[in-house]
């Protein structure tokens, strides 16, 4: 078909099918496994460094049902998805609507802004000793963290949909009489709509990114927890099946926020 | 009584050097039912007049005044029909026209029977539930006009309502307007760029001058009306091949057409 050629960044090319795209990426993987076998297999970097993919493998395989550090892989992951969860979710019940109110009441954003692109260049790591100051290692210093990661895409994108609606729709609102209150839930919101599921999408990510860190202060479980315990004992193997546990975790949140997202522009009507 | 007075404004927009005079000492006054229609080449400001009653723009010196209270924000009293329709996409026909009702903190049962009344009187019922964008641009716009009818405002303001329209839907939606005009006089202000549409529907035409924008006369289309009784045909194209009508449409043209070429 001579329309399925579409010009692609700097590649001119078929666009390729479904079936050859994900054969593309599977040789693209196991030339990574390939030269990351030879590299210790050959001793080219010693096992302690970095183990080989087959060994983490089999460790990522076994911590299903041998525990470390008190429980199994899937348990970790249980608490950090949980922890996670809070983080990202009080990211966005405090992120978008105050993002959309600032949109909205210019005076907001004139307060806020100035304290709020001071504090998003922090990372959240840097986070950690106050977390833990404040809020301890139980599940409020981690869900601090994660909620460092997650909060500033949540507040961006839900403001820059409110200030960027069409201005035909705000006047439209106000000239129908509609309050503050209504022209938020009932305008910014839906018009922001697509915008705050993509910042959402970030803020899964960077809250995800975040983990690691937040779980360093954490004394019970997670994913993270169990790759501290296991580099404080070198075990490089089980540091890396956490990686892997992580890299897949996170992008399984992608797709399924990805497919989320094109679920509600279909619904929406959009594109 | 609700007509609309400008009352020597004028309107300036930026500051400094790049302060352009939009519209220069504009005295007019729409009487109570009547409606008018603003023409003008582009850019001169016959929007802008519209946004001052509607209180989306200030004046910069003198007053706008509806029903003898001055403007100073938008309100359902002076519902305004966009040219781009300006729906909101989320939204149903229904959800849509219900939005000013809600804010008036009206009952559901009467909102119920107001808005039922106004789907009927634009031949919208089986349309009620579908979204914007399921519906052609005449469909859409009769929704926004429905929606601005439905608060029984005082005034209505149309800024170039069918100027997005093909010219078959744009003319039944004409027709249509007169027919709304007959049944539910209001006080309407109408912008338009064409000449036929103002002749057509409004009792008198403004003609606006070029930047910065002056009424430069005021057409009397209603009397010429009356007198040739234009409301005997049902169809807008047996109007527009009358004398009387081309009499007027022509010397409106004339009057633009003098701004258009200086």
């Amino acid at each position: 078909m001579e329309s399925g050629r579409i010009k692609t960044g700097f590649v001119m090319g078929p666009k390729l099918s479904r079936s050859d795209a994900l054969g593309l990426g599977g040789l693209g993987l196991a030339g990574f496994l390939g030269l990351w076998g030879a590299l210790s297999f050959f001793g080219i970097v010693p096992v302690e460094f970095l183990p080989s993919p087959f060994a983490v493998g089999s460790r990522f395989i076994d911590l299903f049902a041998e525990p470390f550090a008190g429980f199994t892989l899937p348990q970790h992951l249980g608490s950090s998805l949980l922890r996670y969860l809070y983080g990202v979710l009080l990211a966005a019940c405090i992120g978008i609507p105050l993002g959309l109110a600032m949109g909205w009441f210019h005076l907001l954003d004139d307060i806020v802004t100035p304290i709020f692109n001071g504090l998003r260049f922090i990372a959240p790591i840097a986070w950690v000793p106050f977390a833990a100051l404040w809020f301890g290692t139980g599940i409020g210093g981690p869900i601090l963290i994660i909620f460092a990661g997650a909060f500033p895409p949540c507040l961006i994108n839900a403001y820059r949909g409110a200030r960027f609606v069409e201005p035909r729709l705000v006047e439209a609102a106000r000239m129908l009489g509609t309050n503050h209150g209504r022209m938020l839930t009932e305008i910014l919101l839906p018009a922001s709509v697509p915008s705050i599921v993509a910042g959402l999408r970030v803020a899964a990510g960077l809250g995800w990114q975040s983990l690691v860190g937040a779980e360093l202060i954490v004394a019970s479980a997670g994913v993270g927890f169990m790759m501290v315990q296991a580099q404080a004992s070198v075990q490089t193997t089980t540091v890396m099946a956490g990686m892997v546990a992580i890299g897949l975790t996170g992008l399984a949140i992608d797709v399924a926020l990805r497919q989320g997202e094109r679920w509600l522009h279909n619904r929406l009507g959009l594109d | 009584m609700a007509s609309i007075r400008f009352d020597k404004v004028q309107k300036y927009f930026g500051r400094g050097e790049k302060r352009t005079h939009a519209l220069a000492n504009i005295d007019l006054e729409i009487r109570d039912r009547e409606f008018l229609a603003i023409v003008g080449p582009s850019g001169c400001g016959k929007t802008t007049c519209l946004r001052l009653v509607a209180g989306f723009e200030a004046a910069s010196e003198g007053a706008v005044s509806v029903a003898g209270k001055r403007v100073t924000e938008p309100g359902p009293d002076r519902a305004v029909v966009f040219q781009q329709f300006a729906l909101f996409p989320w939204k149903t026909a229904r959800g849509n026209i219900d939005l000013g009702l809600r804010n008036k903190r009206m009952g559901g049962e009467e909102r119920a029977k107001r808005i039922a009344d106004v789907l009927k009187l634009m031949n919208l019922d089986s349309h009620a539930d579908a979204f914007p964008h399921q519906l052609s641009g005449g469909m859409q716009q009769r929704v926004a006009i429905a929606r601005a009818y439905v608060l029984d405002p005082e005034v209505l303001l149309m800024d170039e309502p069918f100027g997005a329209l093909d010219a078959q839907t744009r003319v039944v939606m004409q027709e249509e307007l007169v027919r709304l005009a007959r049944v539910r006089p209001r006080t309407v202000l109408f912008i338009t760029h064409a000449v036929e549409e103002a002749v057509y529907l409004a009792d008198r035409v403004a003609v606006m001058t070029r930047r910065p924008g002056t009424i430069k006369e005021i057409v009397d289309v209603k009397s010429m009306r009356e007198a040739e009784d234009w409301n005997r045909f049902e169809r807008i194209e047996d109007v527009m091949d009358l004398d009387s009508f081309v009499h007027l449409r022509t010397r409106i043209w004339k009057s633009l057409r003098e701004e258009k070429d200086s």
